[in-house]
C-alpha cells in the first residue's frame, strides 16, 4: 500500500524529517507516536503533497507508484485521505455540497459520471448513522463554528464518504471526550477492510485502547526510532518519552 | 506557497470571456454624436408624443450644464460623448406575433447564452421581455399577466399605451437632473421595461428581462420603471451577457421603483457585461442609477445584485424609505478581475418612522482589479427609531488587487441605531489545501469557497437565477481564480 524509503524533508532549509522508512500493507493499522514537534504532522502533509516542504531525498511509493510528482488532488483521487489535526473552516459551503463536489471530482478523475443524487444522499444517511452524527450537521458549513469534537467527527465522516485506500489520521483523538473518542474509534474500526489501511498519528496511548494497531512506531526528532507491536504503546505510556530520548 | 497560489489565480483569471461572440443583425442607426437633433431623431423614431420629446430635450439641455462626476474610485480615459451612436434598433419589417418570426440569428444568440425564449417559455414559466440593443423584440406571457391586470411591456409601448402612468412616475424617483448619467439617459434612452402591478395583486410569475449590448460603438441607455400599487408584490429579474468588443461601450441605465403602501418589490440583477480583455482593453462602462422609493407605509424594496462584468461599474442601488415602517434591503456580490474596476454600494435614506434597512455587500477582487464599496446611510430628524445594519466584506484573491470601503453615515435622529461591520479576508492556503486533499482541483476549490463566501447574498436570488449566478461566479473567476 505505502512504502516510504529514506525520506528527508526540510522546511525553509531546516531538516525536519531525517530519513523515514515506513512500510504499510493493505489491511493494516499503524500508529505513529511521538512528542510534540518531532515531525508527525510534517510526515502526514508530505505524504498528502502539501506545498512548502522540500523533499531532499527518498521516495514515497503509494500503490506501487512514486507519488512525489503528483499534486495533492491527484493523490487524493488515487485514494489518499488525510484527517487534519486542525480542520479548516470553509464558511458558507455546506458539508453536503463540499462532499458532493469532492466525490464528483474524484469520480471525474476515474472517468466516472457524477454520483446520482439519490445514491449520494443514501450514503450520507448511512455514514451519518455510523458516526452517530446529528441530523442537521450535513447542512452546516464545513467546520464553521464546530466544537473541537465535531470537527474531528466530521473528518471521520468525510473519510467514510470518500472511502480512501489509505487514511492518515493526524491527532484525531486530541480534543475528544471519551464518548466522542469511542464513536470516532468505532467508526474507524467499522471502516476497516482488507483492502485499505490506516495510519493513526497520536501522542496519547488512549486512542489505541479503541483502535488496535498492528504496528506502533515512535517518531523522535525526525526519525522512526522504534517500531513494535501494540505493547510498545503501553510501554511508552508507562515510561514516557524521556525513555525514548535516553535510548536514542 | 503564496507565490504558487498567485500563479493559480493568474492562470485562472486569464481565461477568455466565455460569452464573447457577436451577432450580425441589420441595424437601424442614428448618426454619430449627440445634439438636439439626435434627441429629436430618437423621439421621432419611436413615434413619441410631444411631452416625451419635451422631457428628453429638457434633460439634454440640463446635461449640457453638467460635468462627469469624479468622486468614484475609478479611472478611465475620457469618454468621447460625440463619438457614440445613440440609437440602434434591429430592423424589423413587421410586428412579430410568434417566435417563428424572430430573426433566427437572434434566437441563436439566445441559445448560446442558454436563455432561448422557447426554453424559457416552456420550462420556467418566466415572462421574458428580451431587449437586444434598443428595441424589445419579443414579449411573452402578456396574456397570463393581463388576466391579473399586470402590465409588463417595453418602455416604448408603455409610452404609447399607458401614457398617464408613465407621465406620473417617470422621473419621480430618479429626476432627470439627478446626476450626469441620469440626465444623459433621460435625454437619449432607447428602450427598457415597464411594469405595473395593480392594487392587491401578487404577480404570479417572476418577471425577467435580458439585456444585451450588441451593436459596435452603440451606447446603451435602458430605462426601467416598476410600480407596485398598494399591497402588490412583484419579483423582477434583470440579467445580461454581452459579446466581445474592442471599443469601450458606454452604458448608462436608469431603474426606478415605486412601492406604495404594503407593497413589495424584489429586484434581482445578474450583470455580466464584457469586462475587457486581460490587458484591460475594451469592456463596458456601466454607469447606472437605480433607486426605489418606499412611498407607502409598510412597503419594502430589496435589491439583490451579482456583478461580475463590465470594465467599470458605477452603481448604487438605493432606497428612499419614505413610508413609516418601510424596509429597504441591498444584497450585493461584486467580482472584479484583471483590470476591472467596480465602485458600487447602496444608499438608504430614512425619512419615515421605524424604517429599517439592511446592506450586505460582498466584494471579491482578483487580478489587478479594484473593488470599492461606497455606501450612505442617512437618517433625517423626524425619522424616529430608524435602524440600519450594514456588513461589507472583501475577499482578496492574490496580492495585486485592491478592496476599499467608503461607508458614510449621517444620522440626525438620536433614536436611530446604525451598525456597520466590515471584514477583509483572503482565501487561505490552508483552505485550498484542505479542498485539494479531498480531491477538489484548485479551480473548483476557489469556485466553492467564493460561492460559500457569497452565499448570504445568493440566497436572496430567485432559485433559477441563483443557480445561474453560482456558475457565473465560478466562470468569472475561472479566468482569474477558479
Ligand atoms: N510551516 C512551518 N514552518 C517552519 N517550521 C515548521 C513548519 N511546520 C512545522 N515546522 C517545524 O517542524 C517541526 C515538526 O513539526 P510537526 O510536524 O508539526 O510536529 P508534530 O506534528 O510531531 O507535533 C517543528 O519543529 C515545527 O516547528
Ligand atoms: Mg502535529
Amino acid at each position: 500500500m505505502l512504502s516510504i524509503r529514506n525520506l528527508k524533508v526540510s522546511i525553509k532549509g531546516k531538516e525536519i524529517l531525517k530519513g523515514i522508512n515506513l512500510e504499510v500493507k493493505a489491511g493494516e493499522v499503524h500508529a505513529i507516536m511521538g512528542p510534540n514537534g518531532t515531525g508527525k504532522s510534517t510526515l502526514a502533509y508530505v505524504i498528502a503533497g502539501r506545498e512548502g516542504y522540500e523533499v531532499t531525498e527518498g521516495e514515497i511509493i503509494f500503490k506501487g507508484r512514486n507519488i512525489l510528482d503528483l499534486s495533492p488532488e491527484e493523490r487524493a483521487c488515487e485514494g489518499l485521505f488525510l484527517g487534519f489535526q486542525y480542520p479548516v473552516e470553509i464558511p458558507g459551503v455546506s458539508i453536503t455540497n463540499f462532499l458532493r463536489t469532492a466525490i464528483n471530482e474524484q469520480r471525474k478523475y476515474k472517468g466516472l459520471d457524477p454520483v446520482p443524487a439519490v445514491e449520494f444522499l443514501a450514503k450520507m444517511e448511512e455514514k451519518k448513522q455510523l458516526l452517530e452524527l446529528q441530523e442537521k450537521l450535513a447542512s452546516r458549513s464545513v467546520n464553521e463554528g464546530f466544537s473541537g469534537g465535531e470537527k474531528k467527527k466530521n473528518e471521520i465522516f468525510q473519510m467514510a464518504m470518500l472511502e480512501p485506500s489509505l487514511a492518515i489520521l493526524d491527532e484525531t483523538d486530541s480534543g475528544l471526550d471519551i464518548d466522542a473518542l469511542r464513536i470516532v474509534a468505532t467508526g474507524v474500526n467499522k471502516l476497516r477492510r482488507p483492502d485499505n489501511a490506516t495510519i493513526v498519528i497520536t501522542h496519547y496511548q488512549r486512542l489505541l485502547e479503541y483502535i488496535i494497531p498492528d504496528v506502533v512506531h515512535v517518531l523522535f526528532d525526525g526519525r522512526i526510532v522504534k517500531s513494535g507491536g501494540k505493547e510498545l504503546a503501553l510501554l511508552l505510556e508507562e515510561k514516557g518519552y524521556e525513555w525514548i530520548r535516553s535510548e536514542s | 506557497m503564496e507565490k504558487n497560489q498567485n500563479n493559480i489565480l493568474e492562470e485562472v483569471t486569464t481565461s477568455d470571456y466565455k460569452y464573447g461572440f457577436h451577432t450580425d443583425i441589420e441595424m437601424d442607426l442614428a448618426a454619430v454624436g449627440l445634439s438636439e437633433d439626435t434627441v429629436r431623431f430618437i423621439s421621432a423614431k419611436k413615434n413619441e408624443p410631444e411631452w416625451m420629446l419635451e422631457f428628453r430635450l429638457q434633460s439634454y439641455r440640463h446635461w449640457l450644464t453638467l460635468t462627469e462626476p469624479t468622486w468614484a474610485h475609478i479611472h478611465h480615459q475620457a469618454i468621447k460623448y460625440q463619438d457614440i451612436i445613440y440609437y440602434a434598433a434591429p430592423k424589423r419589417k413587421k410586428e412579430l406575433t410568434s417566435l417563428d418570426e424572430v430573426d433566427p440569428e437572434l434566437l441563436e444568440t439566445f441559445k448560446k447564452l442558454g436563455i432561448s425564449l422557447d426554453e424559457q417559455k416552456k420550462l420556467s414559466g418566466v415572462a421574458v421581455d428580451a431587449v437586444i440593443d434598443s428595441v424589445s423584440v419579443k414579449t411573452t406571457f402578456t396574456d397570463t399577466l393581463s388576466k391579473y391586470g399586470v402590465i409588463f411591456c417595453s418602455f416604448s409601448d408603455a409610452v404609447q399605451n399607458h401614457p398617464d402612468l408613465v407621465k406620473q412616475y417617470m422621473g419621480s424617483v430618479v429626476p432627470s437632473h439627478d446626476n450626469f448619467f441620469a440626465a444623459l439617459n433621460s435625454a437619449v434612452f432607447s428602450d427598457g421595461s415597464f411594469c405595473y402591478i395593480p392594487k392587491g395583486v401578487r404577480c404570479p410569475v417572476e418577471l425577467s428581462t435580458y439585456f444585451r449590448i450588441n451593436a459596435a460603438n452603440t451606447g446603451q441607455f435602458e430605462r426601467t420603471l416598476i410600480i407596485a400599487d398598494e399591497g402588490a408584490y412583484v419579483s423582477y429579474m434583470e440579467g445580461c451577457t454581452a459579446p466581445m468588443r474592442d471599443e469601450n461601450q458606454l452604458h448608462a441605465a436608469i431603474v426606478e421603483i415605486v412601492a406604495m403602501k404594503d407593497a413589495e418589490v424584489k429586484y434581482s440583477t445578474v450583470q455580466n457585461w464584457y469586462p475587457g480583455n486581460k490587458k484591460g482593453e475594451g469592456g463596458i462602462y456601466n454607469f447606472v442609477t437605480k433607486r426605489g422609493i418606499c412611498k407607502g407605509s409598510h412597503s419594502k424594496i430589496s435589491w439583490t445584485q451579482v456583478e461580475t462584468g463590465s470594465a467599470i461599474t458605477w452603481k448604487y442601488p438605493s432606497v428612499v424609505l419614505m413610508g413609516d415602517n418601510s424596509i429597504g434591503e441591498f444584497y450585493s456580490v461584486a467580482v472584479t478581475n484583471n483590470f476591472q474596476q467596480a465602485d458600487t454600494g447602496s444608499k438608504m435614506i430614512h425619512l419615515g418612522k421605524n424604517t429599517k434597512s439592511t446592506i450586505i455587500s460582498k466584494g471579491i477582487s482578483a487580478g489587478q482589479s479594484n473593488n470599492s464599496y461606497r455606501g450612505l446611510v442617512k437618517v433625517i430628524k423626524r425619522a424616529e427609531n430608524a435602524r440600519n445594519f450594514s456588513q461589507c466584506d472583501s475577499l482578496l484573491l492574490g496580492d495585486k488587487c485592491g478592496a476599499h470601503t467608503f461607508p458614510y453615515i449621517k444620522a440626525e435622529n438620536h433614536t436611530s441605531i446604525i451598525e456597520h461591520e466590515a471584514t477583509t479576508s483572503k482565501i487561505s492556503d490552508d483552505q485550498l489545501f484542505y479542498c485539494k486533499q479531498r480531491g477538489i482541483s484548485s479551480e473548483s476549490a476557489i469556485g466553492l469557497i467564493v460561492n460559500g463566501y457569497a452565499k448570504e447574498v445568493l440566497m436572496h436570488l430567485p432559485m433559477e437565477f441563483a443557480v445561474e449566478a453560482q456558475k457565473l461566479l465560478a466562470i468569472s473567476l475561472e479566468g482569474s481564480v477558479g
